[in-house]
């Protein structure tokens, strides 16, 4: 038999033998999509808020009601005195206060002007920001209502089209995330170490006399976990359409190839990091440290990569993980084709070939 | 006392004799520190912004004129057509698209109404609810001095009434992200080194066949476990400490509250993480599938701490699930104590959590090491 067959049914059996790994690497992905798929959300819904209303009158109640009958707050308490801000704060239930000044509905009526504060705890600042704005939209939407009645009243009226998510839902930014960072972190870590247990078990000796060349032990490392990876795309891939109901507006075929390449990066990048690393304990802190965190805040997963400072906007080019954000956002909710995503497919090509050529040269044919 | 003093020392050389590890303990850490919390930021600007003029009016050029001034949007240059510019959003190039219909300052100026399509890629939905704020705002605006410039001042009567909401944010007027995030990825990081490397330490002597020859010893269980936990421990407090330092110096973090306090619930937080480092070690057979499990709870402490998401979005069966999450906890206490000041009593809840934590998964750990094999 060809050596290379040979070695690749050897690498099978290792996987298959050892079942309490594989149990963990085809289990661990749907408990993790389900949870993060559910709990990853930032949208704002029923957010505790509470009222210092100063002047108690009809105008500051009509606001009010308008307030709490939107879906995104609840009125948790009305407060009496400024002093029982900070009370509520610290015990971080309260997320706002709104502070009608006194005599609100008078100054609005002789004046034509009167103040709201919003105070928000600003701990969390991108809570707080939504909560103000949203706060904000509805004053303003109450202030537009009292003009109507004016004559004089010209009108610009912004007619908004949300387009790829009409009702604003955050499965739809967080699930293509979540799939991919999973996707990549357990494919990088499953090779991550596979090299690095032959030399410490030993075994590494014998791989070195066999006739098999580097390209070959690297790429039949590989070849066995596409299997088992593009099973757990698959099933990824299924949760994300059937319990989360990401729409599919592209080709799924389109999908199940470009995955594929996907797998193929995160797996010669597992390779890369085996292959430099003298220890399995080594390769683990590595494949584990270096990319959990990276992967997670540079991928555009959770923050718009578009704010970040320049120069790490620039890092986050190096992060397999945000070109396939883009192809599989692309895909499922915009529909694109493939001459859309071309760019971020070679981007992805050239990554695996770079690391599985770093691979090829660092791989010692020598022990120490 | 003596034979917990010979394990430690033995785990201090082996932690310092590998001389690859060393830079993944002490620096990976700290650079993250230092670069991912510049990252970590849902401040929405640059927001790609681009219009169809049809009108070609002074009123719709000068509407254009206040997007180009907001400090949120960065203007490009306008599309000729409706396709080319649905290609460019399909591209990713562009997330707003705003278009001014044909006779837009005709009809403004006879009927006083006009309308404007605005398109918001709104994949992100929160940042696309933040973004259609703002553009409302500047509409809004423009209406306003529109208005105005075009009544009597006298005229009271039809003046509109405007209502100003002043916004004021508390503890972080700013809206510094940095804040917020450095604390919270130096918890991460700790909760990491940590984790990792006491879930690993145990099985890895097993796999290499040493954990027999101390299972031979008349070392206790009890001895062998503290004498397992204590380096790893001092290593997740220095960490700490530096990343504190790196935070103070660097990104000029407020420390309000008191750093004993900080400390001490450190100390007691790591001994929970360490403690399911152990556990987990001594529930699995190789060092792949204890890294595995390590991973698994890794990634589900990070994402479900509420450092990145808030915890009170998450549906109310997550949120229980959060409940057992150490490192939630340490992120709100970290949050309490450094940016509000508050004091003991105000993390009192915290704190006893996170002592049974520690009392249950350590005493778990030492239940579940058998010296046989």
């Amino acid at each position: 038999m060809n050596p290379f067959f040979g070695f690749i049914k050897k690498e099978i059996y290792h996987i298959l033998r050892d079942r309490r790994s594989l149990l963990i690497l085809l289990g661990m992905p749907i408990v993790q999509i389900l949870l993060f798929g559910f709990a990853i959300t930032n949208e704002i819904k029923n957010v505790d808020i509470a009222i210092l209303d100063y002047s108690k009158d009809a105008t500051t109640q009509e606001i009010i009601n308008k307030i709490s009958a939107s879906p995104y707050f609840t009125i948790n308490q009305l407060m009496n005195n400024e002093a029982e801000i900070e009370t509520v704060f610290q015990k971080g239930k309260v997320k706002a206060v709104i502070n009608f000044e006194k005599d609100f509905g008078e100054k609005l009526i002789k004046y034509h002007n009167a103040n709201i504060q919003i105070i928000t705890d600003a701990t969390d600042p991108n809570t707080a920001n939504t909560i103000s704005n949203y706060i904000n939209s509805i004053v303003q939407a109450y202030q537009q209502e009292q003009n109507k009645t004016l004559t004089l009243a010209y009108q610009i009226e912004p007619k908004t089209r949300m387009v790829y998510n009409p009702e604003l839902k955050s499965v739809f930014m967080f699930v293509p995330g979540v799939m991919t960072v999973i996707l990549m972190l357990i494919s990088a870590m499953m090779t991550s170490i596979s090299i690095t247990k032959e030399k410490e078990l030993g075994t590494m000796e014998v791989l070195l006399v066999s006739p098999l060349k580097p390209l070959q032990v690297i790429t039949g490392k590989v070849i066995p976990y596409i299997f088992l990876s593009v099973f757990n795309a698959i099933v990824i891939v299924v949760l994300g359409i059937f319990v989360f109901k990401m729409p599919i507006q592209g080709s799924l075929l389109l999908l199940g190839l470009e995955s594929v390449l996907f797998i193929i990066t995160s797996l010669t990048l597992g390779i890369l990091i085996s292959t430099v690393s003298a220890s399995q304990q080594t390769a683990m802190m590595a494949s584990l440290m270096g990319l959990m965190l990276p992967t997670i805040i540079l991928s555009g997963f959770i923050f718009p990569i578009s704010s970040m400072p320049t120069p790490l906007q620039i890092i986050s080019n190096i992060i397999p993980a945000k070109w396939f954000i883009i192809i599989i956002k692309g895909i499922l909710l915009k529909g694109v084709g493939f001459s859309f995503i071309w760019k971020e497919t070679l981007i992805l090509m050239g990554m695996a070939l770079f690391f599985i050529a770093v691979s090829v040269k660092k791989y010692k044919i020598r022990l120490e | 006392m003596k034979i917990i003093g010979y394990i430690i020392q033995k785990e201090f050389k082996q932690i310092f004799r590998n001389k690859g590890m060393l830079p993944i303990i002490f620096i990976l850490p700290l650079i993250q520190l230092v670069i991912l919390s510049n990252a970590a930021t849902f401040d929405i600007k640059n927001i790609t912004f681009s219009y169809i003029d049809h009108d070609h009016s002074v009123t719709s050029r000068a509407l254009i004129e206040r997007f180009n001034a907001s400090k949120y949007f960065k203007v490009l240059t306008d599309f000729p057509s409706e396709s080319l510019a649905n290609a460019a959003m399909q591209n990713g190039d562009v997330d707003i698209i705003l278009e001014i219909p044909s006779f837009f300052e005709q009809n403004l100026q006879k009927e006083k109404k006009a309308e404007i399509g605005i398109t918001i890629n709104a994949i992100d939905g929160a940042a696309a609810g933040v973004e259609n704020v703002y553009i409302t705002q500047i509409v809004q605006r423009f209406n306003r001095d529109v208005k105005i410039k075009l009544m009597q001042p006298t005229d009271l009567k039809t003046q509109p009434v405007t209502i100003s909401s002043i916004p004021l944010f508390w503890y972080n007027e700013t809206l510094n992200y940095k804040t917020f995030m450095v604390p919270g990825i130096l918890v991460l990081l700790v909760t990491m080194i940590t984790l990792f490397l006491s879930g690993m330490n145990i099985v890895r002597e097993k796999e290499i066949g040493t954990l027999e020859q101390i299972n031979v010893t008349p070392i206790k269980k009890s001895q062998f476990i503290i004498g397992k936990l204590f380096p790893f421990w001092v290593l997740g407090i220095s960490i700490l400490s530096i990343g504190l330092l790196i935070a103070k110096l660097v990104f000029n973090t407020p420390m309000l509250g008191s750093l004993w306090l900080m400390y001490g619930f450190t100390s007691i937080y790591i001994l929970v993480i360490l403690g399911i480092g152990l556990f987990i070690s001594n529930f699995t057979d190789t060092q792949q599938q204890a890294m595995f499990i390590a991973w698994f709870f890794m990634v589900i402490f990070i994402l479900m701490s509420g450092l990145f998401t808030p915890i009170e979005s998450m549906p109310k069966w997550a949120q229980m699930i959060t409940e057992f999450n150490p490192t939630k906890y340490f992120v709100e206490v970290m949050r309490m104590v450094m940016l509000k000041s508050s004091n003991f009593m105000d993390i009192w809840p915290q704190f006893t959590k996170t002592i049974v934590y520690a009392l249950i998964i350590n005493g778990l750990a030492v239940w579940r090491y058998r010296k046989t094999i």
